[in-house]
């Protein structure tokens, strides 16, 4: 990316002081994740049954569990799995909504077939299909990442769809395929450039409902093992014990919480800056 | 007008079609055989072949697909494994709970998204705005279960105030049994009610700038005439198209409510058949609320295009 480019994306963020502060939350859950083994004070797995259910103090700044596991070192390795699903679940919404909405709005027979396909999708809430899906490829951490991203997929995919119509139409790309270029350039060259910013928005949003998607499913015990580390599986655990031990509901629910509010703060900011041709296909929820 | 509604139904029945494919599909996607599902591990090869002819799992696929929907719409979604008794009759035990915590969810979320919306919309720039839509962007990041278990902490186990947990009927114990659905109503609402409120605000600003507005405020009409006859009656148009959408966030995050306050509902009915490998539960429930959304998206869609006359009918 040029200079102006990054410039570009920067401005949104300096515009607004209250996207920069979710940004650098963003960034600091990356770290987190990144550095985990060093950044958490103890090892996440390790059972101490003489400090269990300790309220935080200088020791154990988060508390510690059932089990007498340390609250924050569970919480540092728990990004990485927060992490996963949001990239996991972004990765395919994109890789099959490219293709899919690109296809359609290119060759409008076919592609309006399988428009109404995505639209058959639809037909579904997004944690029913999840659950669906859970039931027939069984839980797992890859399997969330399916299960959420077949219910984000679609919406992915019509989007595309509206943008690459929009694009297609315009007159640039009429008078590029006049002068003789061809499909696959007028894709790579028109096409995909163009979609790149609206994308950028639709992702913090994705990732931001994978978020409370994999979270809900960990609760529900249908997501990662019990034993991974993750905010959902936490809170899961701590339902027993929320009068005994309230801050094992308070610090994991925060984490969601700050992830999922920067990602949408960051995506409404991204948002506000793009072409205002493709505003209007954000009017509603990611 | 007419046209339009047949039009759209008949697309909607097309689109129920495809999915009924897909659920019927489902049961068959299951890794194992269903008839050890049913019958378990000590079964003779004998029975086995029996339960197979009876439940016509030796017919082709093509067959018992029609069978299937034929009997679904006759209302036989089948039998459950785990209560030995109809899934049409799971469902509606299910079902009071689930439409009381629906409704009771709806109240609030129009009785708070749309005053509110409407408030940061015509204070809008403001710090009272900045922080109304911060709220709300607040709630929207929020796990549902997460703000229904610190409803219980609070006003269940310290406040002692409402119950945490189940819900009888209220036709065997009056009305006053929705205070069971209360925090329940409230948590499904927190996510829905912070939507609303930003669409409400959205929709107003869009709508204020419409030059009839600009009219109206010219020929010396209150201001809060305007707000209320010009621009929130037009915005609320919006805000009645995303009714749909509205209905399947809430019937996901009914599922988590559901199993946190322990409420006899479908929600939680699906969870239990998850874990209990109830499919036809599972497969039951999951066609009756397809046929629900899509039914509730064709009313929204019918009253949309009837309530607003520009727009385009295709």
């Amino acid at each position: 990316m040029s200079r102006d480019g990054i410039t570009m994306w920067l401005t949104p963020f300096l515009a607004r002081p209250i996207a920069l502060i979710g940004l650098c939350v963003l960034l600091a859950m990356v770290i987190a994740a990144a550095f985990a083994p060093w950044l958490a004070p103890y090892d996440p797995y390790a059972i101490h049954p003489v400090s269990r259910l300790m309220p935080p103090d200088a020791v154990h700044w988060f508390g510690t569990d059932q089990f007498g596991r340390d609250t924050l070192s569970r919480a540092i390795y728990s990004a990485r799995m927060a992490l996963l699903i949001g990239a996991g679940v972004v990765l395919f919404a994109l890789i099959t909504g490219i293709p899919i909405g690109v296809f359609s709005a290119l060759f409008p027979r076919l592609g309006h077939v399988l428009m109404r396909m995505v639209d058959v999708l639809m037909a579904f809430p997004s944690l029913l299909l999840a659950l669906g899906l859970i039931v027939i490829l069984g839980p797992s951490v890859a399997n969330s990442i399916i299960a959420i991203g077949a219910g984000y997929m679609t919406t992915t995919t019509r989007i595309i769809y509206g943008l690459a119509l929009r694009l297609r139409a315009e007159t640039y790309v009429e008078a590029s395929r006049s002068m003789g270029s061809g499909t696959g350039w007028l894709v790579v060259k028109h096409i995909l450039p163009n979609l790149i910013s609206p994308l950028l928005v639709q992702a913090s949003f994705v990732f931001a409902f994978a978020q409370l998607g994999a979270a809900s499913l960990d609760f529900l015990g249908l997501g990662a093992p019990p034993d991974i580390p993750s905010w959902g599986n936490m809170l899961a655990e701590s339902r027993t014990f929320i009068t005994r031990a309230p801050w094992l509901l308070f610090f994991p629910g925060m984490m969601i919480v700050l992830t999922a509010f920067s990602l949408n703060l960051v995506g409404d900011a991204l948002r506000d800056r793009l072409d205002p041709r493709f505003r209007d296909v954000f009017s509603g929820e990611g | 007008m007419w046209s339009y509604a047949l039009k759209r139904a008949g697309a909607t029945l097309v689109t129920l079609w495809a999915a009924s494919v897909i659920i019927f599909a489902f049961i068959h996607l299951i890794p194992g055989d269903p008839i050890y599902v049913l019958l378990g591990d000590t079964a003779t090869p004998d029975q086995i072949d029996r339960l197979r002819h009876e439940l016509g799992l030796d017919e082709p696929i093509v067959v018992q697909y029609l069978q299937w929907a034929g009997h679904a719409l006759r209302g036989d979604l089948g039998q459950s494994i785990f209560f030995q008794a109809p899934v049409t009759r799971v469902i509606a035990d299910g079902a009071e709970t689930s439409i009381l915590l629906a409704t009771m969810t709806m109240v609030w979320v129009v009785l708070i998204g749309v005053p509110i919306g409407t408030i940061a919309a015509v204070r809008h720039g403001t710090w009272l705005d900045q922080g109304l839509s911060g709220v709300a962007m607040f709630f929207a990041s929020v796990p549902t279960f997460w703000v229904g278990l610190y409803l219980i902490l609070i006003f269940a186990a310290t406040l002692g105030w409402l119950p945490s947990s189940g819900y009888p009927s209220i036709f065997e114990g009056g009305s006053g049994n929705l205070r069971y659905l209360l925090l329940p109503s409230l948590t499904l609402a927190a996510p829905n009610a912070a939507l609303i409120l930003r669409l409400t605000r959205a929709s107003m600003l869009d709508v204020s700038r419409e030059d009839y507005v600009r009219t109206a405020r010219a020929k010396g009409i209150r201001p809060w005439q305007v707000v209320r006859r010009h621009i929130l009656r037009n915005a609320l148009l919006t805000v009645v198209s995303a009714f749909g959408f509205t209905f399947a966030a809430l019937m996901s995050e009914a599922v988590v409510t559901e199993t946190v306050f322990a409420l006899p509902g479908i929600g939680r009915l699906v969870v239990q058949s998850i874990l209990r490998r109830d499919y036809p539960v599972i497969q039951g429930i999951i066609l009756v609320i397809v046929v629900l959304y899509l039914f509730i998206n064709l009313i929204v869609d019918l009253a949309y295009r009837f309530l607003d006359p520009r727009v385009e009918l295709q």
